[in-house]
């Protein structure tokens, strides 16, 4: 793979609404962050990849509502639906068919203006499944208890994820919920969904984010050092959640060892500083631990107890205090991007893992995550 | 935003979509929704290659990415492979809650379906337990005809 590099970012703050922002209002803060990040104008970038869902939005071509907030106008400009991951996959894609010069990805979404239980509702099949009234929730919830049952995991190894989550929030400016929390806090938070409390799930949310990227050479002498590509891999599994072990992510280890192979990463657990996972709900934090391979099967929740993916631990997760702490759908996982270029930046401050040189990203789309893209960033080249 | 619009009072457009639609389910849906409305039987179908039993029934293996062909029928016993119990009335659920949804997989079938626990106290729902379908009184020809699983 050519060498491609993530040269600047942009993301709105994450909240539980923007009223005063229109998604265009959102993305063109985050674009305008990312131009200013990379010390470039929109005149240099010539290829715009949105990110976003149409019933989230509640319009059809969802895109071009953002079009000209992404400054698209006489730009070849294409869109992606799902994850802001996959739409930097796509970005990433489109630079290395030697087309496209320097890219600019957005995603945005507002879970504050709809009903997201009606939106993710609509994610089940509608002839067989819709009708049963389940979400994204009680999917989760279904999993939840599945992975629970498979490893032994406990609720408060779930709780142990949202109490170093939003503790680690208290150290990012951009999160919604920067919290100081324990474990009782979460066990006793309404039951949702069971084994899920309150707690266990992220909030809804609003907020947009954007990122460059270039090859190698058009990576200018910017103000920022950039961050490059190291691997990335996209993989997906069966839609039918009946179709899936649950207590199972295959999906994930296939696109993590591809990824990391890409990388040439043998050993990601010893050869990976920290991680920006999608803990849209705590067991899936540990669920996804495990896929990548920086926890053996079964072990996430005792090395969490450990401390070992804390703040100052051998492997912090989340150390910008991921979903829990703020879950803009849809632009969720070009945050995680985003936060990983601020590690391997040293710009993230108190949430700073020391001699971070190599994070791990991962962005995913689907009930209980049908779909997994993940990247490995690196500081060096 | 520019300083001369703070404090501008946000107006909120209120709307709604509300789209009528008319899916054609496919022969495949077809055949186990009027099965699961004049017989009462749950239907699935098995690949030729591999051999996997699948319910809900699909036309296509996707493994072997060839057409499935035999039909047979599974069940009425099964077992829960995995459950929860929802305790907040999410805006998607159209029962009271708690409302226990489910997989379960039927004897003879090789992946699970999604549904219903019928269960008088809701905490006694456990993975592997063993159930059957109790049918609408009503039914016409849609996955509620199945009002949901109970203890068998």
């Amino acid at each position: 793979m050519d060498r491609c590099a993530i040269i600047g970012f942009g993301m709105t703050a994450i909240e539980a609404r923007k009223p005063g922002s229109t998604f265009a209002d959102m993305v063109w803060e985050a674009v305008n962050k990312a131009l200013d990040d990379a010390g470039i104008t929109i005149k240099d970038v010539e290829n715009v990849i949105t990110t976003s869902n149409d019933f989230f939005d509640g319009r059809t071509i969802s895109c071009m509502a953002v079009g000209d907030a992404s400054g698209v106008r006489e730009k070849n400009c294409s869109c992606t639906e799902g994850d802001g991951t996959f739409g930097a996959f796509y970005g990433l894609s489109r630079i290395l068919s030697g087309a496209y010069g320097t890219t600019l990805v957005t995603a945005h979404s507002k879970g504050s203006e709809s009903v997201s239980s009606l939106i993710t509702n609509a994610a089940f099949d509608p002839i067989y499944e819709r009708a049963l009234g389940l979400d994204a929730i009680t999917a989760a919830a279904l999993q939840a208890n599945a992975w629970m049952k498979a490893t032994g995991a406990t609720s408060e190894q779930l709780a142990m994820v949202s109490v170093k989550n939003h503790g680690n929030a208290r150290h990012n400016p951009y999160a919604q919920l920067p919290m100081e929390i324990t474990v009782k806090d979460v066990l006793e938070s309404e039951m949702i969904a069971d084994p899920l409390h309150k707690l266990d799930c992220s909030p809804v949310s609003d907020g947009a984010c954007a990122i460059l990227i270039a090859r190698e050479g058009l990576v200018k002498k910017g103000r920022k050092k950039p961050v490059w590509i190291g691997g990335v891999n996209f993989c997906s599994d069966a839609y039918f959640l009946g179709d899936r072990d649950l207590a199972k992510a295959p999906a994930l280890t296939k696109a993590a060892q591809k990824a990391y192979s890409m990388a040439g990463v043998a050993n990601p657990a010893k050869e990976i500083q920290a991680a920006e996972v999608y803990d849209a709900f705590t067991h899936q934090e540990l669920m996804w631990i495990e896929a990548l391979g920086l926890a053996e099967a079964g072990q996430a929740g005792a090395d969490l107890a450990k401390g070992r993916f804390a703040l100052g631990g051998a492997l912090p997760v989340n150390p910008s205090g991921g979903l829990l702490s703020g879950h803009p759908v849809i632009a969720a996982g070009l945050y995680r991007m985003a936060e990983a270029v601020r590690q391997l930046r040293g710009e993230a401050g108190a949430a700073q893992v020391d001699g971070a040189k190599r994070v791990v990203v991962q962005g995913m789309n689907g009930l209980c995550g049908q779909s997994h893209c993940v990247w490995v960033l690196e500081s060096g080249k | 935003m520019c300083a001369d619009l703070s404090g501008i009072e946000p107006v909120i457009y209120k709307s709604g979509i509300n789209v009528p639609y008319h899916w054609w389910a496919g022969d495949t849906a077809s055949a186990f929704l009027t099965a699961l409305r004049d017989r009462q039987t749950i239907t699935a179908i098995k690949c030729g290659s591999c051999g996997m039993v699948f319910v809900p029934p699909r036309k296509t293996c996707p493994q072997c990415f060839t057409p499935n062909t035999q039909w047979l029928e599974v069940g009425p016993l099964g077992t829960v492979t995995a459950f929860t119990v929802a305790r907040k009335q999410l805006a998607a659920i159209k029962d009271t809650v708690p409302v226990v949804f489910a997989l379960v997989k039927l004897d003879g079938a090789s992946t699970s379906m999604l549904h219903k626990l019928l269960l008088q106290n809701p905490s006694l729902a456990k993975a592997g337990m063993r159930v059957k379908p109790r049918f609408a009184q009503d039914r016409t020809g849609t996955i509620l005809d199945i009002q949901g699983f109970e203890p068998a």
